[in-house]
């Protein structure tokens, strides 16, 4: 029994302690999405680098930029003199070079929208704020679960999620397919997802394929350079070439704007809550 | 006597090019009833079927016929007036020409379009056209002395000089144009519409023209610019007519259906197999020949792992490089 009470302080207490003494305190982080994990934790001061890509919060472009998947620089991360490194899981050689300097790394996978959580909680642990990560992975995983009950009662469309293609053309349009972060959010937000037989996360669909799988609402997600309501129109127009789609002839076709799509971190539940609100227009 | 075997060469590839046509539209991942789709008390907005058939297969199959014929024609044209088999459009740097173009476009000039062609057709057009006045001053050079081997090896120094300009602005894009500008390198049929068939059409009725005054020209420019112009040819002049023919039609496919390797060299060889050298046999056997090829093979991409699809560079890749050294060995032999 008292081991037991010692076991459960010794699991417990770390939560609720500031961050250790030895927990890192110059953290670089290669992935946008656990950059916004990390702001969200409060802890972005001890961030001192970050990649390319990142654009998210207000404030990340004071950080110094050190590369990114393709093209981590490695001199740079070296020359911050970090504590902690956030790299890919597939960057093996960035990973060689730091085990040569001796530099700590963390080493991170992004799959489904469940891992979100889960990568939040571990990053937390691994930087020493535990409990800041907790509650915000519990507040994550409670609206998220919110919004999936929101959902549950309603009718559920076949619904075409698509995350690229030539612009003025229906030509190499990739869609999501029955697999990752983008269907997850597809599923809580109360759509089917029309490929989701097929267990990939991108989907190459051609005509042929989008006039079979006769999807009931197109969601297209625009991200990057922001898009004028004129070309968001002129956009939508482009699928009225296939006609006998239900999602062109009821005018569901939407574009919506914004990287908070394609970054997996903590705006992935108002991403999904837009995905909600466009499926169920009265839930509004 | 040649009326009459190009009659039968006409004849012969034509009704396999009919065959592939007539069947490539009716498969695909999913069924089609015909009945359906030809029903017209059904209105079109309704009639999936008919979609099916006009939007998404008939264009490919017209894409496929066109861009086809384009390669391999222009493959037939580079091989003769090298006088080396490795000539091609690929070979020569006149593929990545238009993939330096069709990069800028997707990556610069992110969706923009002229008279509602979207610009990455049209810069891809442009590029291959930009890459083929490169070929083309080698070639003025070669009148000087220059010999086909080194044109053929400075298309390989520009193949390799472009694909480092291609990985450069990859390079700069971001994430996202970078998987459009590596599928776009794949090669794909998936038109979508008729617009970039109709746009294509235009530069390669001008080769077909140009085409259609070639064959003497090629036959002796075969034999060596000497035999040539002892005969009374103007070998510049032909060699002109011949490269800008071949560039459009080059440009054109290219622009239609990316970069779909192995068409321009493998189909001139298999055909010269079948008929002969004779280039008024030649040439517009690899037209209906290469048409049917592509269409062959973009069927194949389409139905093999349904119901997802390969790109078609993939295919023509996979049928083509074997077939390629399989001519190479039975020449050796």
């Amino acid at each position: 029994m008292k081991r037991l009470a010692i076991l459960i302080v010794a699991l417990v207490v770390p939560a609720f302690r500031p961050a250790p003494a030895d927990a890192p305190k110059r953290i670089v982080s290669l992935i946008p999405a656990v950059t916004e994990m990390i702001f969200a934790m409060h802890e972005d001061s001890r961030l001192v680098g970050v990649s390319n890509y990142d654009r998210f919060p207000p404030g990340v472009e004071k950080i110094d930029r050190v590369g990114g998947l393709l093209d981590p620089n490695v001199e740079k991360i070296l020359s911050l003199k970090p504590d902690l490194v956030i790299v890919y899981a597939t960057q093996q050689e960035l990973q060689t070079r730091l085990e040569r300097a001796k530099i700590p790394f963390y080493s991170y996978e992004h799959r489904g929208l469940p891992d979100i959580t889960q990568t939040v909680r571990a990053v937390g642990a691994r930087i020493g704020s535990t409990a800041a990560a907790n509650r915000l992975a519990d507040q994550m995983d409670a609206n998220l679960d919110a919004i999936r009950r929101s959902t549950a009662a309603l009718p559920k469309p076949k619904t075409m999620v698509v995350f690229g293609r030539e612009p003025g053309s229906l030509r190499h349009v990739n869609a999501s397919g029955g697999y990752g972060f983008l269907h997850d959010m597809l599923v809580i937000a109360g759509g089917v997802d029309v490929f989701d037989a097929v267990k990939k996360q991108s989907v190459d669909a051609s005509n042929e394929m989008i006039l079979v799988r006769a999807p009931e609402v197109i969601i297209e997600l625009r991200y990057g350079e922001p898009m004028k309501a004129a070309d968001i129109e002129r956009e939508i127009r482009v699928w009225d070439a296939l006609p006998s789609v239900p999602a062109v002839r009821a005018h569901r076709v939407y574009i919506l704007t914004g990287d908070e799509f394609v970054v997996p971190g903590p705006r992935i539940v108002e991403a999904t809550r837009r995905f909600a609100e466009t499926l169920h227009p009265k839930t509004r | 006597m040649i009326r009459r075997r190009l009659a039968i060469v006409v004849a012969g590839f034509g009704s396999f090019l009919l065959l592939v046509c007539a069947l490539a539209p009716l498969a695909g991942s999913t069924h089609v009833s015909l009945t359906r789709a030809f029903d017209r008390s059904i209105p079109f907005a309704d009639n999936v079927d008919a979609q099916i058939f006009f939007i998404a297969r008939l264009p490919r199959v017209i894409g496929a016929a066109l861009v086809g014929a384009g390669l391999a024609t222009a493959g037939v044209v580079f091989q003769a007036l090298l006088r080396n088999p490795l000539a091609a459009p690929e070979t020569l740097g006149v593929s990545y020409g238009a993939s330096v173009g069709a990069m800028i476009a997707i990556t610069l000039l992110p969706g923009t379009s002229i008279a509602g062609i979207s610009t990455v057709p049209l810069a891809a057009f442009a590029g291959s056209l930009g890459a083929l006045a490169i070929v083309y001053a080698l070639s003025r050079a070669r009148s000087r002395g220059m010999s086909s081997t080194v044109l053929l090896l400075g298309g390989v120094v520009l193949t390799t000089f472009l694909g480092a300009i291609v990985n450069f602005i990859q390079y700069l894009a971001d994430f996202t144009q970078t998987f459009r500008t590596v599928r776009w390198l794949m090669g794909s049929l998936d038109v979508g519409s008729y617009g970039p068939i109709v746009a294509a059409l235009v530069p390669l009725a001008l080769a077909g023209v140009g085409y259609a005054t070639l064959p003497r020209t090629l036959d002796l420019v075969t034999l060596g610019p000497d035999a040539a112009s002892a005969r009374g040819v103007d070998v510049a002049r032909a060699e002109r007519l011949a490269l800008v023919s071949a560039s459009l039609s080059t440009g054109a496919a290219v622009s239609l259906g990316g970069p779909i390797g192995f068409v321009g060299i493998v189909v001139p060889h298999l055909v010269r197999m079948m008929v002969g050298t004779d280039h008024r046999l030649v040439l517009p056997g690899a037209a209906l020949f290469g048409a049917a090829f592509l269409i062959a093979c973009d069927l194949g991409a389409r139905t093999a792992f349904a119901p997802v699809e390969l790109p078609v560079g993939i295919v023509t890749a996979i049928i083509g490089g074997p077939v390629f050294l399989w001519l190479l060995l039975r020449r050796v032999r």
